[in-house]
């Protein structure tokens, strides 16, 4: 399994915002994209998911199972500035919906929210919790359904230094497990032995 | 699949869902008529089918542009896109649609029969219009998937909606209304316009959601 990027470009709205942007991920590694803001991290996020085209070069995926994963958005959990958690639904209906609907199930509810340190709040509606809270539940999402590539745009906004650290530990367990991680943040993250790419942006 | 038909039908019923809203809208509306148009109760009944499957048409109009902005407000959009190649976009469109019209426009047809008595229609015509609905309103959600993925990513775009849909809407119910009067005005047909019902949500069923999924994917920004 392998992730790369060759000669990517990247724009908004038909502004260039990046190109030639080149890396090259294995299993274990993790890349941490750091820059201004408006430097283009998040954009460069989305398309190496696939929800954004690439203005130039391309995003290349060799998986090791190209059955289970046919393409990087198959193999990837996003993790955006949404947290695509409903707050009329409680927290266990949340994630149990997420697990079904991703399949390939890894933890159980119960111990995915044990990991994020929330095991009191399971039962709550999702829109009762505090900011922190709620992003650690949609951490908590990438936890119960397995996909080796995790996309990580900002996953610490919000969160406490406990859970910043709490954070970096699962990280690394996912790295030590032979994942890829992608991240975009600004505040550093708190992971050891990876790779950096900081974006300039065009101007 | 079914986790997210059972996850938008809770969401649709749950407070904040506004499955009622529909309902109430409908009820206003037929509930008015019979205060504009006098107490002639033989044009009641004549125009009643009719007035039934406009106030449900609209009915069932408020709230489609929800279908999609919320899922995209809280990224949920963007992971439902991406799981693309476990569920085939379409799919995932059309079980939406489906949760929808369970939610929202099916206690619009089981309020239909009650609103029926306040235009003086007879049980007959009270059937046929409940049945027309029932076969006849899944197309106006899968059109208005259509409308309400072109118009996600707008704020505002409620009444957008509605005048995207409205054109292709009307085939549903000229042919909805057309069986209706056909059950009980003699000469008129029944089954032709009927079936040509149950064709139009057949096909609407195929296209509209392969349609709003292209405009979601390239709207995904």
């Amino acid at each position: 399994m392998r992730l790369i990027a060759e000669k990517l470009g990247g724009e908004r709205g038909g502004e260039p915002v990046f190109d030639d942007i080149n890396f090259q991920v294995e299993p274990g590694e993790g890349l941490i994209v750091t820059g201004a803001n408006g430097s283009g991290k998040s954009t460069l996020l989305r398309i190496v998911a696939g929800l954004l085209p690439a203005s130039s070069g391309a995003i290349r995926f060799e998986a090791a199972d190209a059955e289970e994963f046919p393409s990087v958005a198959a193999a990837s959990h996003y993790l955006g500035h949404g947290n695509a958690m409903k707050t009329a639904l409680s927290v266990e209906e949340n994630l149990k919906f997420w697990q079904e609907f991703h399949g390939s199930t890894h933890l159980g509810i119960d111990e995915a929210i044990e990991m994020v340190g929330l095991p009191e709040v399971a039962s709550l509606p999702y829109g009762y919790l505090s900011t922190g809270q709620k992003r650690r539940i949609s951490i908590a999402k990438l936890l119960v359904s397995y996909r080796p590539i995790w996309l990580l745009d900002e996953p610490t906004a919000g969160l406490d230094k406990a859970s910043e650290t709490q954070f970096a530990a699962l990280m690394r367990a996912h790295l030590d497990d032979g994942g890829i991680i992608v991240a975009a943040t600004h505040i550093p993250l708190g992971l050891e032995g990876v790779q950096h790419l900081t974006m300039t942006g065009q101007r | 699949m079914l986790a997210l038909f059972l996850r938008d039908l809770r969401l649709g019923i749950r407070a904040g869902g506004g499955a009622l809203v529909g309902v109430l809208f409908f009820l206003a509306v037929v509930a008015v008529v019979p205060f504009g148009v006098g107490p002639d109760l033989n044009l009641l009944a004549r125009i009643g089918p009719a007035i039934l499957w406009i106030g449900a048409l609209l009915a069932s109009l408020l709230g489609l542009d929800r279908l999609f902005q919320d899922d995209r407000e809280d990224g949920t959009l963007d992971l439902l896109i991406l799981s693309e190649s476990r569920h085939m976009l379409a799919l995932t469109v059309l079980v939406k649609c489906l949760a929808h019209w369970v939610a929202a426009v099916l206690p619009l047809v089981i309020a239909s029969p009650l609103l029926g008595l306040f235009m003086n229609m007879e049980p007959l015509g009270i059937a046929a219009t409940s049945l027309t609905l029932l076969v006849g309103t899944p197309a106006i959600a899968f059109i208005g998937a259509v409308g309400a993925a072109v118009a996600v990513a707008l704020p505002r775009g409620g009444l957008l909606v509605s005048v995207l849909v409205l054109p292709l809407a009307i085939p549903v119910l000229i042919f909805g209304v057309s069986a209706a009067y056909g059950a009980v005005n003699d000469p008129n047909p029944f089954l032709p316009p009927f079936l040509i019902l149950c064709a139009l949500t057949m096909f609407f069923l195929v296209l509209g959601p392969l349609a709003a999924a292209m405009a979601l994917k390239a709207g995904a920004d």
